[in-house]
C-alpha cells in the first residue's frame, strides 16, 4: 500500500504511530526529533497532572507530558517498555510519554479527514485528523493542543 | 523593508557605533584628564566621522546632520582654531550623550532625542562655527577653508606658484574604495581647497568597452599641489581611504626648491620615481604595503590585536556542550567508582587527567562570556553628569578596574541597580558645593567607580566622598516610618542596614533624581536576583561606600543539595544563613496550622518543603529534622525543612522558563551527576508564596 502511494507520487504526509492503552495515536513526522527510552522525569511543584516532569536532554531541559494522562485516560506506567517521543512544535519541544511506538505510515493528505464533533469528550479537541489504516482507526494528534500552555504560548 | 542583506550589513552598522562610541567616550575621558595631543583629538574626530559616514550610507539623515555638526566642531579643534576648555570638554561630552541617544534612535526608528539644537548651538558658539556654514550638507571630507595662500603673498600669483616646486602626487583608487563608498572626486575636490592643484585624469588604462568590467578601477590621477603644504595636510585628505588607494606622494623637484618656502615634512617623502604598478584588478587584495610608506605600520598595528564576533548563542550552545560534559564525565567517575577498579589503575589515572581538561575546558568556555566592564562604566559616567547637572554639583567620576571582567548578563541586568546607586550617590550622598567648602573639602564632590576580582567573586563599590551616612537621621526615619521600634538599640552597621528596607528614603525632599519611591531595597533585590550581596560602609563627614559583591557566572552556582520527599533540591548557598537540627524544644505550634521555631530568642517561620512543593502533606513531627535558616529580601528569616543535606557543589544553571515557564519558588534546573535534573530553588519566592502549613489539622481536609 505504503510503496503504491510513493510511485504514483501523491504521498504528502508520513506519520508515526504509536500506542496508548488500546487506542492508536499518530503525528506528523516532521515535528519529531527522536525518540528515546523511557527515563525517571523529575516532577515540577504545582504542575498540572499531565506534566509528567522534566527530563536531561544532552544537557536541556525537556517537559515530558503523560499523554494518556493528557488524553483523560489513566497514566502510563511509566517502565522500560514505555518511549518518549521528542517533538518539537515552533521553538518549543516537549516530550510525550507513550505506551509504545508501532509504525511509520505514509499516505496521501486526502485520506484524513477532520473529526466529528462530540461535545463529550475531553479528548477530541486534541484529535486533528481521522484516517483508517488497515481497518483500524488512526488518530492524527493537533500538538500544540497537546504541549503545556507555557509552551504552546511560547510556540 | 523586506528581508534582505542590507539589514544585516545595517545591524553591524549599528554594532561598530557602538564600538565606536565607546572609543569615542575614551578619547573624551583622556582629553578630559588633560590629553591634548592630536592622535587622540583623531581618534574623537574620526569616530564621529565614521558614524557619520556609515550613517550616510543608510540614509539616516537625523544621524548624519548631527554627527555632521559635531564633526565640523571637532575639525575646528583638531586645526587648532579652538580651545580645549574645560567648558567645552563638557560639551563635547554632552554631544557624545546625544550622538549616542541618535544611534539608538535610529537603530529602534525612535523618535529623536530632544535637545540636540541646545548643545549643538553652545559646541558651534564655542568654536565659533557658524550655522551659514552648516547649511551645506555635502559630504565632503573636509570643508574648504580658504586661509591656505597666506603665504604665498609674498609672490606675483600664478608665476610665483609654479616656481614653488609643487607636490606630485599620484593618486591610484583600487577597487575597493569604490566599493566602500568613497568618491574620489571628494578628494580632489578636498585637495584643491588645500591649495592651487593641477589634475590629470590618466585614462590610458581604461579598456576597450567590450572588455570593461564596470566595478575596476581603471582611472588614476595625477595633480601638482602647490608646494607650501606640509605634507600631513595633504595625507590627511587620504586618511580614510589610505587601505584602498595607491597614493604616491613625492617631494617638489630636488633641485629647484627654494630656500625658504617648503615646510618641513614630518615624515620624509618617500622617494618614488615611475611608478610601474598597473592598474589592480577588481579582485585584487590590498596592494603592496610598501608603496604607502609611513602608512603601512599603522594597519600592521592594528592587526597585532584581533577579535571576532560570535553570536551569543553560538556560546551559549558551546557553554551548554561543556555543562553536558561536566555531567558525563561526573557520571563516568561514579560507574568508574562502582566497577571497584583499584585507585592507581590507568583508567583512574586517565579519569583523573580527563577531569582536570574538562575544569579547564569550563573555564576556557565562561571566560568567553565574560566581558570588561567598561562600557557598563562608561554609561555610569554618563549617569554622573547627567545627575550632577539636574542638581547642580560639581562631580568628578573616578573609575577603577574597568578591564575587570564579568559574564555578559550579569553586567546587563547590573546596569539599573547600578544607575540606581549612582544617582543616589549624587543625590545624596554628595553634599552641595557651598556645604563642601564649608566643611573644608574641594568644592567638586568625587565619586569612585571600581571593580575588581577577590576570592572568586566580583566586587563593584560605588564610593562617594560626601558627607556619610546620617545615622541619627535614619534611626529616626525607620522609627517613624514604624519600621523599628522607638527603643531598639543598633550598631552603626544595622543602621546603615536601614537603607535597604523596602520604603526607606533619606533624602528630606523628594528630587526628580531619585526618591521616586524606588529605594535601596529594589537595588538590594535586583542584586541578590544576581547572586550577590551589597553592603555599606560609612564614615561620617568623610563619605559613604556601596560594595556589591557578584558572582563571576550565571552559568554556574554554588549550592546545597538536599533531599526533600525524595527529590534532590538545590538551594543557592547565597541564601543560606545556616543550618540546624531541630529539637523538641524549638518547635512552637503557632496557629492551628502553623509552627515558628525558636532561635537564640527569636521565632522564624517553619516552612515544610516538600508540602511547600506539592510533594507530599506536611509531615506533622520535626523533632530531629533538619533546616536551612533563609534570609529573606526584607531581612526576615525563614526556616526550610528538608530530609537530608547531601552536598555542597557547584552546580551548572539551566533555564526553565525556556523549556516550560515559570514555576513559583523555582529559579532554574541542574543537572545532577546521575544524569537526572534537580530543581535548583528560589527560597525568598518560595516563601513570598507559601502557606506555611505544616502541621495537620486535626479534622482531615477533603482531597
Amino acid at each position: 500500500m505504503n510503496d503504491a502511494h510513493l510511485t504514483n507520487g501523491t504521498t504528502d504526509v508520513e506519520l508515526l504511530s504509536f500506542r496508548l492503552a488500546d487506542q492508536e495515536y499518530s503525528v506528523d513526522i516532521m515535528s519529531v526529533r527522536e525518540i528515546r527510552g523511557w527515563t525517571r522525569a523529575t516532577p515540577l511543584p504545582h504542575a498540572p497532572a499531565h506534566v509528567r516532569g522534566v527530563i536531561n536532554l544532552r544537557g536541556t531541559v525537556l517537559p515530558v507530558v503523560d499523554l494518556s494522562t493528557r488524553l483523560g485516560m489513566s497514566p502510563v506506567e511509566g517502565d522500560a517498555r514505555n518511549v518518549i517521543i521528542v517533538v518539537q512544535v515552533g521553538t518549543q519541544s516537549a516530550g510525550l510519554l507513550v505506551d509504545a511506538v508501532s509504525d511509520i505510515l505514509a499516505l496521501p493528505r486526502s485520506e484524513l479527514q477532520p473529526p466529528p464533533e462530540l461535545a463529550a469528550d475531553a479528548a477530541h479537541s486534541f484529535i486533528e485528523a481521522l484516517t483508517i489504516i488497515d481497518g483500524r482507526m488512526l488518530r492524527v494528534l493537533d500538538l500544540a493542543a497537546v504541549l503545556p500552555d507555557a509552551a504552546a504560548e511560547a510556540a | 523593508m523586506t528581508h534582505d542583506p542590507m539589514a544585516e550589513i545595517r545591524a553591524s552598522f549599528f554594532i561598530e557605533c557602538e564600538e565606536l562610541l565607546e572609543s569615542l567616550q575614551d578619547a573624551l575621558g583622556q582629553m578630559d584628564a588633560g590629553e591634548h595631543d592630536q592622535e587622540t583629538i583623531n581618534v574623537v574626530f574620526r569616530a564621529v566621522h565614521s558614524i557619520k559616514g556609515g550613517a550616510g550610507a543608510f540614509a539616516l539623515h537625523a544621524l548624519v546632520a548631527f554627527a555632521h555638526r559635531f564633526e565640523t566642531v571637532l575639525d575646528e579643534l583638531r586645526a587648532g582654531r579652538m580651545a580645549l576648555s574645560p567648558e567645552a570638554i563638557k560639551r563635547f561630552f554632552q554631544a557624545a550623550d546625544l550622538l549616542q541617544d541618535q544611534v539608538r534612535a535610529a537603530r529602534d526608528d525612535a523618535a529623536e532625542p530632544a535637545a540636540t539644537e541646545e548643545v549643538l548651538l553652545a559646541l558651534e558658539a564655542l568654536s565659533g562655527v557658524s550655522k551659514e556654514a552648516e547649511a551645506e550638507q555635502e559630504p565632503v571630507d573636509f570643508l574648504p577653508l580658504g586661509l591656505k595662500l597666506d603665504l604665498g603673498f609674498d609672490f606675483a600669483d600664478s608665476a610665483e606658484t609654479a616656481a614653488v616646486a609643487p607636490w606630485q602626487l599620484r593618486f591610484v583608487p583600487h577597487a575597493g574604495l569604490y566599493t566602500s563608498g568613497n568618491e574620489p572626486l571628494n578628494l580632489l575636490r578636498a585637495l584643491a581647497a588645500l591649495g592651487s592643484a593641477i589634475v590629470h585624469c590618466n585614462t590610458s588604462l581604461v579598456p576597450e568597452i567590450e572588455a570593461l568590467d564596470p566595478e575596476a578601477s581603471y582611472l588614476s590621477w595625477d595633480i601638482e599641489l602647490a608646494g607650501d603644504l606640509p605634507e600631513v595636510d595633504i595625507r590627511e585628505v587620504f586618511d580614510f581611504v589610505e587601505d584602498v588607494c595607491m597614493l604616491d606622494l613625492s617631494a617638489p623637484d630636488a633641485g629647484a626648491p627654494p630656500p625658504d618656502l617648503p615646510p618641513e615634512p614630518v615624515i620624509p617623502a618617500p622617494n618614488i620615481t615611475a611608478v610601474a604598478e598597473p592598474a589592480p584588478p577588481a579582485t585584487a587584495p590590498r596592494a603592496p604595503a610598501a608603496i604607502s610608506g609611513p602608512l603601512a605600520p599603522q594597519s600592521a598595528k592594528e592587526a597585532e590585536h584581533t577579535t571576532v564576533r560570535v553570536d551569543l548563542e553560538r556560546i551559549d550552545r558551546l557553554v551548554n556542550l561543556v555543562g553536558e560534559l561536566v555531567i558525563n564525565q561526573a557520571m563516568l567517575a561514579q560507574s568508574v567508582t562502582e566497577a571497584g577498579i583499584p585507585t592507581n589503575s590507568a583508567v583512574m589515572n586517565g579519569l583523573e587527567a580527563f577531569m582536570m581538561l574538562t575544569r579547564d575546558i569550563q573555564d576556557s568556555v565562561m571566560m568567553i562570556r565574560a566581558q570588561p566592564v567598561k562600557p557598563l562604566f562608561q554609561r555610569m559616567a554618563r549617569i554622573v553628569r547627567e545627575a550632577s547637572a539636574a542638581v547642580g554639583k560639581e562631580v568628578r567620576l573616578i573609575t577603577e578596574g574597568e578591564a575587570t571582567e564579568v559574564d555578559k548578563t550579569v553586567i546587563e541586568r547590573l546596569a539599573d541597580p547600578l544607575t540606581h546607586m549612582i544617582r543616589n550617590a549624587v543625590d545624596h550622598g554628595l553634599e552641595s558645593p557651598e556645604a563642601r567648602l564649608a566643611a573644608g573639602k574641594p568644592r567638586d564632590g568625587v565619586i569612585t567607580l571600581s571593580a575588581m576580582h577577590r576570592s572568586g567573586r566580583v566586587v563593584i563599590e560605588v564610593q562617594d566622598d560626601g558627607g556619610g551616612i546620617n545615622r541619627p537621621k535614619v534611626r529616626e526615619i525607620a522609627i517613624r516610618r514604624g519600621l523599628i521600634a522607638a527603643d531598639t538599640t543598633l550598631s552603626d552597621a544595622e543602621t546603615d542596614a536601614l537603607l535597604f528596607l523596602p520604603g526607606f528614603s533619606t533624602a528630606s525632599a523628594v528630587s526628580a533624581l531619585s526618591g521616586r519611591g524606588v529605594g535601596m531595597d529594589v537595588v538590594r533585590q535586583a542584586i541578590q536576583s544576581l547572586g550577590g550581596r551589597v553592603t555599606i560602609t560609612s564614615d561620617p563627614g568623610r563619605g559613604s561606600r556601596f560594595s556589591i559583591s557578584l558572582p563571576l557566572t550565571l552559568a554556574v552556582l554554588d549550592g546545597m543539595v538536599v533531599q526533600v520527599a525524595g527529590e534532590t533540591l538545590v538551594v543557592p548557598l547565597s541564601s543560606i544563613l545556616e543550618t540546624a537540627a531541630l529539637t523538641g524544644d524549638d518547635v512552637r505550634a503557632l496557629g492551628p496550622q502553623t509552627n515558628v521555631i525558636h532561635l537564640r530568642g527569636s521565632f522564624v517561620p517553619l516552612y515544610d518543603l516538600g508540602a511547600e512543593l506539592g510533594f507530599r502533606a506536611p509531615s506533622g513531627t520535626y523533632v530531629g529534622g533538619i533546616v536551612l535558616l533563609c534570609t529573606q529580601e526584607d531581612g526576615s528569616r525563614a526556616a526550610l525543612l528538608v530530609d537530608a543535606i547531601m552536598e555542597q557543589r557547584q552546580v551548572v544553571i539551566k533555564g526553565l522558563q525556556q523549556a516550560y515557564g515559570r514555576i513559583p519558588g523555582v529559579a532554574a534546573a541542574t543537572i545532577l551527576g546521575d544524569g537526572q535534573i534537580a530543581l535548583i530553588l528560589d527560597p525568598a519566592d518560595l516563601v513570598h508564596s507559601a502557606t506555611g502549613r505544616t502541621r495537620v489539622p486535626d479534622l482531615p481536609l477533603a482531597g
